[in-house]
């Protein structure tokens, strides 16, 4: 099967980056637009896991960002049109959100998507014939090892709900 | 239809206003208005020549949520208003958004006669198969088999077929979306948005809360599995077997949009006021 121009290769340490980047500033959009969601159905502790997971995120891209000088990552990003079925690796489901979902279901959308993104970056690893790109895709492998490892040990702090979480005596289908 | 672009590129959250959402967590529509955005980023329209018009209902709030001009109108009257907008203002773009109560019930009649005088527009009806804002009532696409409290039984009715309407009435575009799947779905606006005359994209868009079934739908959608055609005979023959779950566009018309020729030119509303007169 020939390659689509979003499943081209790698070519250069710009376009990882730019990649790279889309994927941090994707999931940090995803993770605004989840706290904004929580904050309007006053979710305080959920509004809190997604906004530090937000920031988190952030602080990813921009040290991305840093590395790439003066170079608009987010344009290259939009030229090389990766992505454009299904989302980029770390951006959130949005339709997974439950008005009555916990920290924990939280964290394991973040890990989905840190999951996400650690195949990615071994997939280039796995791929690229370019040893720069893979010396700097195996940074970005060990960087999205550690968030996984991240999200594992919060997840220690929130143990899995029961089977019945999503139960609501006083749901809104139970009051049509 | 008529794209005034900005000058300036802009990014798919400057679209974006700072009124927040107020959908339940997990509503389709959040992926809705992301795809709106990301299809005016990517077309590059000027917020102050486009306007969002609406009808009454959860999807008809996405006015609010965008930073272009917009129109929160009455029941079932977004294609009415779009449609003197649009033909007063043929310089604009013109996006109306609505819901499967909003435009098929109450609106149905508009929705027919829009495709009709293929007005160059394009009508987003965000399809949950219920009416969400109202507590769950079964809405014109509701399976017939759909057992509440509110309808005992299920109704026994068969479900209209948004898109078997909008080719017989003579729509210019019609194509079917999922709110799922933002990427694609944005690519399908642009193309609508672009395509003269009146361009009907149906969107597949889950109410988590009164048909949390619904989320299965990620798993139901596919891509039709051929591409667009401009013979309307072609496209109703594949909608003959159309499950409702078929995603991508069917049918780019070629026919010429309707545009008033008096719009534009000077009328003398003295001279009106008399042929009036009693």
């Amino acid at each position: 099967m020939s390659n689509t121009p979003s499943e081209r290769p790698i070519t250069d340490l710009t376009e990882l980056l730019a990649l790279a980047y889309q994927i941090e500033a994707d999931a940090v959009q995803r993770y605004i637009d989840l706290a904004e969601q929580m904050e309007v159905h006053n979710n305080q502790d959920l509004l809190k896991v997604f906004r530090d997971l937000a920031r988190a995120e952030g602080i990813h891209a921009e040290e991305i960002r840093k590395m790439a000088g003066d170079t608009d990552l987010a344009a290259v990003a939009k030229r090389l049109g990766r992505w454009q079925k299904g989302g980029s690796p770390e951006e959130v489901d949005l339709g997974a959100a439950h008005y009555l979902m916990t920290p924990w279901h939280a964290l394991q959308l973040a890990l989905i998507g840190e999951k996400r993104a650690l195949e990615f970056f071994t997939s280039v690893v796995d791929t690229t014939k370019d040893p720069k790109i893979k010396e700097m895709a195996g940074e970005f492998v060990e960087e999205e090892a550690e968030h996984v490892n991240l999200v594992y040990r919060l997840l220690r702090k929130y143990p899995k709900p029961s089977d019945n979480w999503s139960e609501d005596d006083d749901s809104p289908a139970a009051q049509g | 239809m008529t794209i005034v672009e900005a000058q300036v590129a802009r990014k798919a959250a400057d679209y974006k206003s700072e009124v927040k959402p107020i959908w339940c967590p997990g509503c389709g529509d959040y992926h809705v208005l992301m795809s709106f955005t990301r299809a005016f980023a990517e077309l590059g329209l000027e917020p102050e020549n486009t306007v969002v018009v609406s009808g009454i209902g959860c999807s008809s709030r996405i006015p609010a949520y965008t930073n272009c001009y917009g129109f929160h109108g009455v029941h079932g009257r977004s294609l009415a208003i779009a449609a003197g907008l649009k033909v007063s203002r043929p310089d604009l773009t013109v996006v109306v958004a609505s819901g499967d109560g909003d435009g098929y019930s109450i609106g149905g009649n508009h929705f027919l006669h829009a495709c009709r005088r293929n007005i160059d527009m394009t009508y987003v009806v965000m399809d949950n198969h219920i009416y969400g804002m109202t507590k769950g009532q079964p809405s014109p696409t509701t399976e017939p088999e759909f057992d509440t409290a509110l309808t005992p039984g299920g109704t026994g009715l068969s479900p209209f077929h948004p898109l078997v309407i909008a080719l017989a009435s003579g729509a210019n575009f019609v194509a079917r979306a999922f709110s799922g799947e933002p990427n694609e779905t944005a690519s399908i606006l642009v193309e609508a948005i672009r395509h003269p005359g009146f361009s009907f994209v149906e969107i597949l868009s889950p109410c988590v809360t009164f048909r949390p079934d619904e989320r299965e739908w990620k798993s139901r959608v596919h891509p039709a599995p051929v591409g667009a055609t401009n013979n309307p005979g072609k496209a109703a023959r594949r909608l003959m077997t159309d499950d409702g779950f078929n995603i991508g566009i069917l049918y780019r018309g070629e026919r010429r949009p309707y545009q008033p020729s008096l719009v534009g030119q000077n009328i003398d509303f003295a001279e009106l006021e008399k042929d009036f007169e009693l």
